[in-house]
């Protein structure tokens, strides 16, 4: 054997070795939870583990669903969550094309201080925050919590769409100027069907954010819990099977995704080599 | 009627100039080709009479309207760019239907004028790809096809043909020049490669460092050149610049003597490579460096009095390196060419 064939044969071990070592990373612990949610009680308790789902069933999964306000809960998120994606990206795409396409006066701070808004801790914010919800009657709305999340998801948005404005090439647009287009129906035609993908990703990405965070959530509602507040709220007194089973339920959204977004991630970059 | 006026257009970048108080008159139905060294502005010209880059002074006149201000839609004109942009999401055929759609033409009217065009453009076979599975050439034929599918009054071409191999170069420079010259459309063709120019455009505007030093008929552009510039620039090889002292009127080197339109001093002598006798010797002594045969010619680089100079011999010519001869150029087409300023002088006195 030659050398550079043993080169390669090693390279092509650590590469898969590698790629052994993330997907364990990632998917043990998913694994684990899944049997916890899936397994029951005794399932939880039991050691050594089983590892093989030979006892589980859906009757702890059924059980926790069938728990008072699990699924109000679950609706309230997703609500919040989507209202949030719809204004993170009606906010931040703008934001993001200004960013790509023009230069003004302060681009580089504007830059800055949208980052910036993530340097204030929520639990600092708490406060004042839930004070000035009340006093406006956003106070225990999901359109409060939305706005909120709306805050911490638009650094994203707003920075990711503009790297992805500034991958469509400024040609594209003018020839469409060229051939008969208005600034917006050349944005429509032609910029916009080329960043569909990518803001897609950054909308999901909203969501994501939205629906895992539980600090502004807790904080600022009584009744209209999101399902990760209702939960944190609910299973500190709940047996292990049950936590599970709701962990299991919180991580599913994000899971999905990552495989919607994956495709849509590949596409992005078609484009930007273009 | 849509000839093109521009008027005294300056354009700074910032520090930059890019065009200095540049002024040029297109005529309807007019080609004229742009030609100029990398960076001179001729791209910079094209997007400001499309509308794409706002002047810092001057007027754009399109037909007898002034578009200074119009957005790029209402200035009536289609343009091909240098890096093609052609809409990666759309396939070929639409990219081609682009114009024609967003001016509202039936389907059987978009299908019609696609056809035709990517039919000249030998694009029919692609027309239901997407662009990212064709070859840069392809998109550059797409990029012109959807510029003449609206069938413009004016037509911008920055670099249509740069990627195409020099066969299909050959063949879609005359198509595209019976297609314009038909269709009497205004063209404005950017190149800088310069026997695309002579062999397409009415009129050449060899441009350097953002202004146009001459403006003419390529023949005339090519005999005459009004600066040292454009002499070297146009033709393959470039024009020779030999450096010959003046006394009483008469310009002397070796054996040869010509009268020249000035007293006493130095005066530089353009001549043509192939406007030049050769003989064993009298005339200007050259001492041949290389010898390369070039099929039609035989083309001598060597040194006239240490400068640099060129010369085209008959192929059979039995001539080597380190030969010394005589040349003689034909005394009517020199060039004589003030060297403190780089100008033409006028025609011999
Ligand atoms: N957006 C810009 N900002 C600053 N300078 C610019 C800009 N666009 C062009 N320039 C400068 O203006 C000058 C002319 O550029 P232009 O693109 O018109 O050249 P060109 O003749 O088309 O060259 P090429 O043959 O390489 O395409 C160059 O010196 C260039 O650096
Ligand atoms: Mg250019």
């Amino acid at each position: 054997m030659s050398e550079a064939t043993v080169s390669l044969r090693l390279r092509r071990v650590m590469l898969w070795s590698g790629i052994a070592v993330l997907c364990t990373w990632v998917l043990v612990p998913i694994y684990l939870i899944a049997l916890g949610a899936f397994g029951g009680r005794s399932g939880v308790f039991r050691w050594p583990k089983n590892l093989l789902p030979w006892d589980s069933g859906l009757a702890a999964m059924q059980t926790f669903l069938a728990v008072e306000g699990v699924w109000a809960a679950a609706f309230n998120g997703a609500f919040v969550a989507c209202l949030t994606m719809l204004f993170s990206l009606l906010l931040g795409a703008p934001a993001g094309y200004a960013l790509a396409r023009y230069r003004f006066a302060g681009q580089d701070a504007f830059r800055m201080l949208v980052i910036l808004t993530r340097a204030f801790p929520l639990a600092i914010l708490a406060l004042p925050l839930t004070v000035t919800f009340i006093r406006t009657g956003l106070y225990d709305t999901p359109v409060g919590v939305a706005l909120v999340h709306t805050a911490l998801a638009l650094p994203f948005t707003a920075l990711v769409s503009s790297s992805l404005f500034m991958g469509i090439p400024r040609e594209l647009e003018e020839a469409a100027w060229v051939f008969g287009c208005t600034g917006f129906q050349a944005f429509r035609r032609i910029v916009l069907p080329l960043a569909l993908p990518g803001l897609a990703a950054a909308a999901i990405f909203a969501f994501v954010i939205s629906w895992n965070e539980v600090f502004a959530a807790s904080v600022l509602t009584v009744r209209n819990k999101t399902l990760t507040a209702y939960l944190l709220t609910v299973l500190a007194e709940s047996p292990l099977h049950f936590r599970f089973a709701g962990g299991f339920l919180l991580i599913l959204p994000s899971i999905i995704f990552i495989f919607a977004v994956r495709k849509y991630l590949f596409a992005m970059w078609g484009i930007a080599n273009r | 009627m849509a000839g093109i006026t521009i008027d005294r257009i300056e354009k700074k970048f910032g520090a930059v100039t890019a065009l200095q108080q540049l002024s040029l008159k297109v005529e309807d139905g007019e080609f004229i080709a742009l030609l100029g060294p990398s960076g001179c502005g001729k791209t910079t010209l094209l997007r400001i009479i499309a509308g794409l880059e706002s002047q810092t002074s001057g007027r754009v006149l399109i037909g007898e309207r002034d578009v200074s201000a119009l957005p790029p839609r209402q200035r009536g004109l289609a343009m091909v760019f240098q890096n093609y942009a052609v809409f990666p999401h759309m396939t070929v055929y639409e990219n081609v239907a682009f114009g024609l759609r967003m001016k509202g033409a039936s389907d059987a009217e978009v299908k019609k004028q696609v056809e035709r065009a990517a039919g000249l453009l030998h694009i029919e076979p692609y027309l239901e790809r997407y662009p990212a599975k064709l070859s840069g050439g392809q998109r550059q034929r797409v990029a012109v096809a959807r510029a003449l599918a609206v069938e413009p009054a004016v037509l911008l071409m920055d670099e249509p043909l740069s990627n195409l191999d020099a066969l299909l170069r050959l063949e879609m420079r005359s198509e595209l020049k019976a297609v314009l010259a038909s269709s009497g459309t205004t063209t404005v063709y950017v190149t800088h490669d310069q026997t695309e120019a002579m062999g397409l455009a009415d009129r050449i505007a060899v441009m350097h460092k953002g202004v146009i030093e001459q403006i003419d008929r390529p023949q005339a552009l090519y005999e005459r050149p009004a600066t040292r510039f454009v002499g070297g620039f146009v033709g393959s090889p470039p024009m020779n610049f030999i450096d010959l002292p003046v006394a009483d009127g008469t310009a002397r080197l070796g054996g040869f003597s010509s009268p020249v339109p000035l007293r006493n001093g130095t005066v530089t002598a353009g001549i043509r490579a192939e406007d030049i006798d050769v003989a064993e010797d009298g005339g200007l002594p050259f001492d041949v460096g290389v010898c390369e045969p070039l099929g039609a010619t035989l083309l001598l680089t060597g040194r006239i009095d240490g400068q640099l100079a060129r010369v085209s011999v008959r192929p059979d010519s039995r001539v080597r390196p380190g030969d010394r001869l005589g040349l003689t150029p034909n005394a009517g087409r020199i060039v004589w060419i003030d060297p403190a300023d780089g100008k033409a002088m006028g025609a011999a006195a």
